[in-house]
């Protein structure tokens, strides 16, 4: 087995053992990154230089004593939106095509303090619009478990990249399901924690009410390493909680006995592939049989949670990215007035989904059509706050699958938006209340593709999601590998 | 006339606080380009706005002087229009919920005191500068645009007046009162030139009589209190004109130009001012409750409207009210000891609005550099009221104490200004004066009366000046009488 | 219900310059999209605030202080086209 494979908790035991080092440790990274990225493509950039750097660093700090906790020397990935100092940060747009931004996200910079070794930047749909990963303008990242499949998105690439080995661990962001979606597909852990927990800063906005930076990794404790590293307050977020964290330990190995959870009935029926079904269900009567008081509980507002998502994120969209415009940074198309240079600019930087969703977030906020579109889909988010708000009265935690179906074909649904929307149903609604949520894998289909299972918890109630999280992962004993990795 | 105009005010007031709205970049003026910027008022991707907390301190305060409500909760909303000074093309402002409204401010013109209605004062952030190369600096002709953001993100306080305003005098009287208000606050330089005070005009004009509204002109690039005057009275004659010829008037942006005199339509797109507003995500909500608006209140300085309502409770008549509200802080200071020290309010009014401003001017000396003490100015009053000192001699003895030569008194003795009142000392004047002009004696007797201030006059110059004109004309009417 | 889309204008808005056959294919695709979206308008939300934070807290600050800037170089190193300082546009045709 390579160093490659190790969970980012085992990796540190063994840095710390001397069992290896941190240099040994990101080459074995490096080295399966260079076996599978020709076939994957999950990353847009590997830093050989400043990860093996990183990387030499660590072992000397470590070496003199200096321990910077459990990241020090992990290697991970980041997803290309989130900015990192002087390394090109595109976000797998051509808008941004060469783009070195001055400063590191909030998150990053966390990262590097805990000693992480960042090893790249990795594909995504272009601004993180998407649910596949072929909206890149790069081209797509393929699903290591089976090439002719997505990883999932927005966060494929570093999905792909943790399941296939070349990290341990990665970032990446929550808008509607892209982390929880494509750690599902790619048969990981992927966690959204509470909107607010995490900074935002340096994130390049897609829908700022609903994204949230969060883990992807290979286990429920290495989720909780990353989450600890960098969740907390930062003063240039402020939406960023002030307030006390919560332990996300403090719950952990109490099991399920009488926790009361919900399977949400919403979340299930035409449009679910029977063999993610039946994990699911299998996987609730392994939790009763541990003591759960298991019942189905109905968030009717779920219905039109997807609805209401796809004019709020649009129309946040549509201002967030209305910055690219050829004056400051990034690709420029010459016009003979400002405004031709921008118009084109625009339409030629964007790919068609991002440009879809500006049309679309600008007509919901246009004149006229606001308190119908814009207006009404706020009003219904705060609905769906009421049902989630409701049903906490009846369970502690909601469960359902973290995506309808197991990883589809590359091109099976980019011809129908409305089709691979429907990708996030399940996801969206944790995004649109701002809890957090976590996909933990439970199994295979039997074609052998991820199954991922969504435990869902009120806002700031991480310790109680990762103590149930961890239940689901130890009767799951989920330990199967992508084909790309087995020697 | 039978047209009415109907006028209401925008201000943009750029605040002196030491960083910018969202963000640490310094607010200075006067810079090389793009040194003040960083990734939050440039809008690289992925960075957030902070709020400046003194810059929702001093707009609280501009609420509270144009006594208007403040909005227990206020929320920042996203405006959307793309312009390239524009760094995200979204300026972060408020729509619904601005921090301060319906409040008002009096204005006086031609004797006349009105309430000019504000209907709100809202936060946003200011635009970077655009200089259009070539073409004469005209925007349509130019050949590049240059972009500077150094004033990207500056904090911006918008105030919209009420259409309460009736003419362009009183239009400039209020953007007169209202620069004074944010100088005195000091929360702005409020300096037209450099444009951190600026003004636009909404102007439409109705029948007389009516109450509905005219078809509204908004008109920008007034960069003077007397153009924003000529630009709005030229804007109302236009107006008049068209639709006294039958015509009709479009409601549109209009550029004052200030070397032709006119107002000129801008190019506008159909539909482009769709400005899609909406909460701003990145933001939270503000509360700014009772407690924090009291702290606030606690620390603003005397406004010029209750500074006014104290004068005139003491006794100073209106206009000369009106001009210490107006009159340099030390000028103000001293007023406020002179009183303290006792002196007639009225009368320590009137030295310091004429004579002293007058005389600093003149001298070209800071008013804070005056060498006048409140103590010295009451004692000063004092004298003229005795009549210890005539009111010429007084200047002169003012002029003394701005140069630092002493008190009063100490400067009318050096100068030898004292007016002389004792009777045995004036009397010989008298007799002499009425010796050497027998002629004015003889017209008095037959009858002319008149002549009396010629007889005073010449004792006055025989005494230097220095004789009190009240106690000459009681002696020489005496004399005069008696034989 | 069929959705009434002036496409042209909503680019426009959006500066983005589609030609028509593009403006066509948005105006479809986003008509399918809208009349699924406009299913939150079936939901009563009379008397519904819209939300606001998760977490609900307000006042978020910060001190009035001054931080360094970016180094001018830096800024400018991105910019398409730059001269003397500043960044260079094309002539706008339009006032803001």
């Amino acid at each position: 087995m390579s160093l490659a494979d190790l969970t980012i908790a085992e990796a540190a035991k063994g840095l710390r053992r001397g069992a290896f080092g941190a240099r040994e440790l990101v080459d074995a990274v490096l080295e399966r990154a260079a076996k599978t990225e020709a076939e994957l493509h999950a990353y847009l950039t590997i830093d050989h230089e400043g990860a093996r750097e990183a990387a030499a660093r660590a072992d000397e700090e470590l070496a003199s004593g200096v321990d910077r906790g459990p990241l020090h020397g992990i290697p991970v990935a980041l997803k290309d939106n989130l900015c990192t100092e002087g390394l090109e940060t595109t976000c797998a747009s051509q808008i941004l095509a060469g783009y070195h931004p001055p400063y590191d996200a909030t998150a990053v910079r966390k990262l590097r303090e805990a000693g992480a070794v960042p090893v790249g930047k990795t594909n995504l749909d272009e601004f993180a619009m998407g649910s596949s990963t072929e909206n890149s303008a790069y081209g797509p990242t393929r699903n290591p478990w089976d090439t002719d499949r997505v990883p999932g998105g927005s966060s494929g690439g570093s999905a792909a990249a943790v399941a296939a080995g070349s990290a341990l661990g990665a970032l990446g962001s929550d808008t509607g399901g892209s982390i929880r979606q494509p750690a599902a597909l790619c048969g990981l852990v992927g966690m959204k924690p509470t909107y607010g927990l995490v900074s935002r800063y340096g994130l390049v906005a897609f829908a700022s009410s609903l994204d949230q930076i969060g883990p992807i990794t290979r286990t429920v404790e290495d989720a909780i390493l990353l989450l600890e590293a960098i969740a907390g307050h930062d003063p240039a977020d402020a939406t960023s909680w002030a307030g006390d964290l919560p332990d996300f330990r403090s719950e952990l190995g109490r099991g399920v006995e009488g926790l009361r959870i919900g399977i949400v009935e919403e979340l299930s029926g035409d449009g679910y592939e029977p063999a993610v079904s039946a994990a699911v269900d299998a996987m609730v009567s392994s939790l009763e049989a541990e003591g759960a008081r298991v019942q189905e509980v109905s968030l009717p507002t779920f219905d039109v949670a997807l609805s209401a998502y796809y004019l709020i994120a649009p129309a946040e969209a549509s201002a967030n990215l209305a910055r690219f415009d050829g004056v400051r940074y990034g690709l420029r198309v010459p016009g003979a007035t400002t405004e031709e240079m921008m118009a084109r600019t625009r339409a030629e930087g964007f790919g068609p989904e991002v440009i879809r969703r500006i049309l679309l977030g600008t007509y919901a906020l246009s004149a006229g059509y606001y308190d119908a579109f814009y207006g009404q889909a706020h009003r219904v988010r705060t609905l769906i706050t009421r049902d989630f708000a409701r049903a906490y009265e009846q369970v502690d935690v909601l469960v359902s699958p973290t995506s309808p179906t197991v990883a589809f074909p590359v091109g099976a649904r980019t011809e129908d938006p409305l089709a691979m929307y429907l990708s996030d149903i399940c996801t969206i609604p944790s995004n649109l209340a701002g809890h957090p949520a976590i996909s933990i894998p439970i199994g295979l289909d039997p074609a052998g593709l991820p199954i991922g299972f969504q435990v869902m918890a009120p806002a700031l109630s991480e310790p109680l999601l990762f103590r149930v999280a961890a239940e689901v992962e130890r009767l799951a004993r989920f330990d199967a590998r992508p084909e790309v990795v087995t020697p | 006339m039978t047209w009415e105009p109907v006028i209401g005010i925008e201000v943009h007031v750029e605040l002196r606080t030491d960083s910018k709205m969202f963000c640490g970049c310094a607010v200075s003026f006067g810079e090389e380009p793009n040194v003040n910027v960083c990734p939050v008022c440039l809008g690289l991707p992925g960075s957030l706005p902070v709020p400046n907390r003194r810059a929702i301190e001093w707009i609280t305060e501009i609420g509270l002087a144009l006594n208007c409500q403040i909005s227990p909760v206020s929320v920042f909303h996203r405006k959307n229009y793309f312009y390239a000074d524009l760094p995200k093309n979204y300026q972060i402002s408020q729509y619904d919920v601005p921090v301060a409204h319906d409040g008002w401010l009096e204005i006086t013109v031609d004797g006349e005191t009105r309430r000019i209605g504000i209907e709100r004062a809202h936060m946003e952030e200011d635009t970077g500068k655009s200089i259009h190369l070539g073409g004469g600096g005209r925007i349509h002709s130019a050949e590049a645009t240059l972009l500077d953001f150094n004033r990207a993100g500056v904090p911006l306080v918008e105030v919209v007046s009420r259409p309460d305003l009736r003419s362009a005098v009183e239009a400039r009287v209020y953007a007169q009162e209202l620069r004074a208000l944010v100088a005195e606050l000091g929360v702005s330089d409020a300096r037209l030139e450099e444009g951190s005070i600026r003004f636009d005009a909404n102007v439409s004009v109705r029948r007389r009589g009516t109450d509905e509204f005219g078809t509204k002109v908004e008109i920008k690039n007034m960069n003077s209190f007397r153009s924003l005057e000529r630009a709005i009275d030229f804007e109302i004659r236009r107006q008049v004109d068209v639709l006294d010829g039958g015509g009709e008037l479009v409601q549109e942006t209009r550029h004052w130009d200030e070397e032709a005199g006119v107002t000129r339509g801008m190019r506008t797109k159909e539909g482009s001012s769709d400005y899609r507003y909406f909460t701003e995500p990145d933001l939270v909500p503000m509360v700014i409750d009772e407690a924090w608006q009291a702290e606030i209140r606690a620390a603003m300085p005397e406004l010029p409207a209750d500074r006014r309502a104290r004068y005139l409770s003491l006794g100073v008549d209106p206009q000369t009210a009106g001009a210490l509200v107006g009159a340099p802080p030390a000028f103000r200071r001293l007023f406020d000891e002179a009183v303290d020290a006792g002196a007639d309010a009225k009368a320590a009014a009137n030295w310091i609005t004429g004579e002293l401003v007058a005389w600093a001017r003149r001298e070209e000396v800071d008013p804070a550099e005056v060498a006048v003490t409140g103590a010295g100015l009451a004692e000063l009053v004092a004298m003229v009221a005795a009549a210890e000192l005539s009111a010429s001699a007084a200047k002169d003895v003012l002029d003394g104490m701005a140069r630092g030569e002493g008190s009063a008194r100490e400067v009318a003795e050096r100068r030898d200004l004292l007016q002389i009142t004792d009777r045995g000392a004036l009397e010989a004047v008298v007799d002499e004066v009425l010796a050497e002009h027998p002629d004015a004696v003889e017209r008095y007797r037959s009858g002319e009366a008149k002549v009396v201030g010629f007889l005073v006059g010449q004792v006055m110059r025989a005494s230097g000046g220095k004789a009190d004109p009240r106690v000459v004309n009681e002696l020489i009417r005496s004399k005069l009488d008696e034989t | 219900m069929p959705i009434d889309i002036d496409i042209s204008h909503v680019a426009r808005l959006a500066r983005l310059a589609l030609d028509d056959e593009q403006l066509e294919r948005y105006r479809r695709q986003l008509g399918v999209i809208l009349e699924h979206a406009a299913r939150v308008q079936a939901l009563d939300t009379e008397g519904v605030e819209p939300t606001g934070h998760p977490l609900g807290f307000t006042n978020a600050f910060r001190d009035d202080q001054v931080r360094p800037s970016l180094e001018r170089d830096v800024v400018l190193a991105e910019a398409p086209d730059h001269r003397d300082g500043y960044f260079v546009v094309p002539p706008a045709l339009e006032g803001p």
